[in-house]
């Protein structure tokens, strides 16, 4: 029971990044593989102005969330509407977004590590014990797990009824036919990036309240959320959410029964058994 | 296979006066040199062979760290049991053993599905050996061995001239010409026959093997091993970049890309030791940007214009 509801809560936080990287490559057709970086940087906002003003990190997602958003929008249009400009083919591009995504993913680490350093950065907020089913748990876990919730329901309902909701879900599933309707690609690719980007940011934010961060460790969030975009299914939203339930249960369970230094090993694991038995994400069907 | 011309003949013995020559440096020079000598005959064996896979494919494997080290790891282990010589064989059939397992899994799938898979294959034997030292007790191993900084720069030096001769026997055999075909068009590929998977694999096996026998030839030099050490994630990256770099349309791209960066990686690190990661990220920046094609891609550039003023002329 306490490692179902561990593994749930965390599992909730995993969503809402996972969420992030699926509308930036499910939807803007961009590998991002800097996106553990935005979840970083997301987390160092927050830690900033906890520690300097004593600004809730639950506020400072109002911050950090148009921030990235105005961020990421740069990002796609500066380095990757180019790419998507000049490439012949779908394989092209791919290709030029991993090792541009590389680059920018080292830049990001780099300028962290100059600014702020090397070192382990964590605080303690809402470290007051919460009571659920006669286990306790940490109220920012709690916290951090309301609001993914909250943003993952509402980011849903935006793309399943607004009409910009939905250009996104179209170029998602038919880039060229979203054209012949009169959508602008390059526009809404670039809006389901800087989205993208910002929901990330926001994940960040909230799991830097329990989870304790530094510069590098962006690529092992990277790691994390690529798996569950895929295993969810790329551009599927309802898939994501369950793989990431799924994969955050594992890493408690592994964690607790086995040896806490191996849950990116089995969520490594869980990829292999997911590209052998299920390459197109749970719920996808087979295509040709 | 055709016959060779007097072309290739040439070639061949130029290449084969350029690795004697190249074979002195420990005889000619200081402490200082021999050490730059290694990093780049070592840099230059794990690009070629990268090239080789990728450059056709345009697959990019981010695998080497992982094969280097279980390389070391095979010579960390079996030296206090098995002759040396003995390793080098052994940590190359590791090596392509384990790259045809990761292709098996990945090399059906499309391209994306094979970087991350090889991103985390690194760190996933890193966990996992890190895990079984945990449970044994052990925390590094010691490889003592007489073998010193010369002795590792020759096996090198051959290693890359083995690289060298097999990516021109590959170029000119029908595995060569598949690859060719599958990296024109896939499409075309698997409906002319090839099937495309195996010809994958296959040549997957190559850099896997290739890093791991240089993993298992550099482990004396680290003479404390431990897996962080041994599985250093920059590995794989500073391999792509200087492959892509270079170029991967010629045999010689990589290594007119491992010499220049490894002198500024040399350089950046002593005087700036913080910023090697930032150097990464503009290097990946600069590579996609403005030299899509290495060096190679320049030199082929520049020729192609001579030609083309010479025949206006």
């Amino acid at each position: 029971m306490d490692v179902l509801i561990t593994g749930l809560l965390l599992g909730g936080t995993y969503a809402l990044i996972a969420m992030g990287l699926n509308l930036q490559y499910g939807m803007a057709r961009i590998m991002n593989l800097a996106n553990g970086e935005m979840l970083v940087t997301g987390g160092f906002v927050a830690f900033w102005f906890w520690t300097g003003s004593q600004i809730s990190p639950l506020l400072t997602v109002f911050l950090v969330a148009p921030a990235a958003f105005a961020l990421n929008w740069l990002i796609y249009v500066i380095f990757l509407g180019p790419l998507v400009k000049r490439a012949r083919s779908r394989g092209q591009l791919e290709v030029d977004a991993i090792l541009t995504t590389f680059g920018l993913s080292f830049v990001a680490v780099g300028l962290m590590l100059a600014f702020f350093g090397g070192d382990y950065f964590s605080y303690s907020y809402l470290s007051t014990p919460i009571q659920i089913f006669g286990d306790t748990y940490g109220a920012n876990r709690v916290a951090a797990f309301v609001s993914a919730v909250l943003i993952c329901g509402a980011l849903l309902l935006w793309l399943a009824r607004s009409r910009a909701g939905m250009t996104i879900r179209a170029i998602s599933v038919a880039p060229d036919s979203a054209r012949l309707v009169g959508i602008d690609v390059r526009r809404t690719a670039a809006l389901a990036f800087a989205l993208g980007g910002a929901v990330t940011a926001t994940g960040g934010a909230l799991i830097s309240t329990f989870l304790t961060l530094d510069a590098s460790t962006g690529v092992i969030f990277t790691l994390k959320a690529l798996v569950i975009v895929i295993m969810g299914g790329v551009g599927d939203v309802r898939g994501t959410i369950v793989a990431a339930l799924l994969l955050g249960l594992l890493e408690t369970f592994v964690a607790r029964m086995i040896d806490p230094g191996l849950t990116l090993a089995a969520a490594y694991l869980l990829f292999v058994v997911i590209l052998l038995f299920r390459p197109q994400g749970l719920f996808g069907r087979p295509t040709t | 296979m055709t016959a060779l011309s007097s072309r290739d003949w040439g070639s061949l013995a130029l290449c084969a006066i350029a690795l004697i020559i190249a074979a002195c440096l420990p005889l000619s020079s200081g402490a200082y040199n021999l050490t730059i000598g290694v990093t780049i005959a070592m840099y230059t064996v794990l690009a070629t062979s990268w090239a080789l896979f990728s450059g056709p494919t345009h697959y990019i494997s981010l695998a080497t760290a992982a094969f280097f080290g279980v390389g070391a790891y095979v010579t960390g282990i079996g030296i206090q049991h098995l002759p040396y010589w003995t390793l080098l064989p052994i940590a190359g059939v590791i090596g392509a053993v384990m790259a045809a397992l990761v292709g098996l899994a990945t090399l059906r799938l499309s391209g994306v599905y094979f970087v991350i898979f090889t991103l985390g294959l690194a760190e996933f034997v890193r966990q996992a050996i890190t895990w079984i030292q945990n449970i044994s007790g052990t925390k590094g191993i010691y490889v003592l061995t007489q073998i010193t900084e010369a002795h590792i720069y020759w096996q090198l030096l051959g290693l890359a001239a083995l690289v060298w001769l097999l990516g021109w026997l590959i170029g000119r055999s029908r595995l060569g010409f598949a690859l060719r075909i599958i990296g024109e068009d896939e499409q075309v590929a698997r409906h002319s026959g090839i099937n495309t998977a195996r010809a994958k694999i296959l040549l997957f096996m190559v850099p896997g093997a290739v890093a791991a026998i240089t993993g298992a030839i550099l482990a004396p030099r680290y003479v404390y091993l431990e897996p962080a050490l041994a599985f250093t994630p920059m590995l794989s990256f500073q391999v792509v970049i200087m492959a892509l770099l270079g170029g991967t349309g010629r045999l010689w791209g990589p290594l007119v890309g491992v010499i220049p960066f490894t002198f500024l990686w040399e350089g950046i690190s002593a005087s700036f030791p913080n910023q090697t990661t930032l150097l990464l990220g503009v290097c990946f920046l600069v590579i996609v940007y403005l030299l899509p094609k290495g060096f190679v891609g320049l030199v082929d550039a520049a020729r192609r214009r001579m030609r083309n003023s010479e025949g206006f002329a």
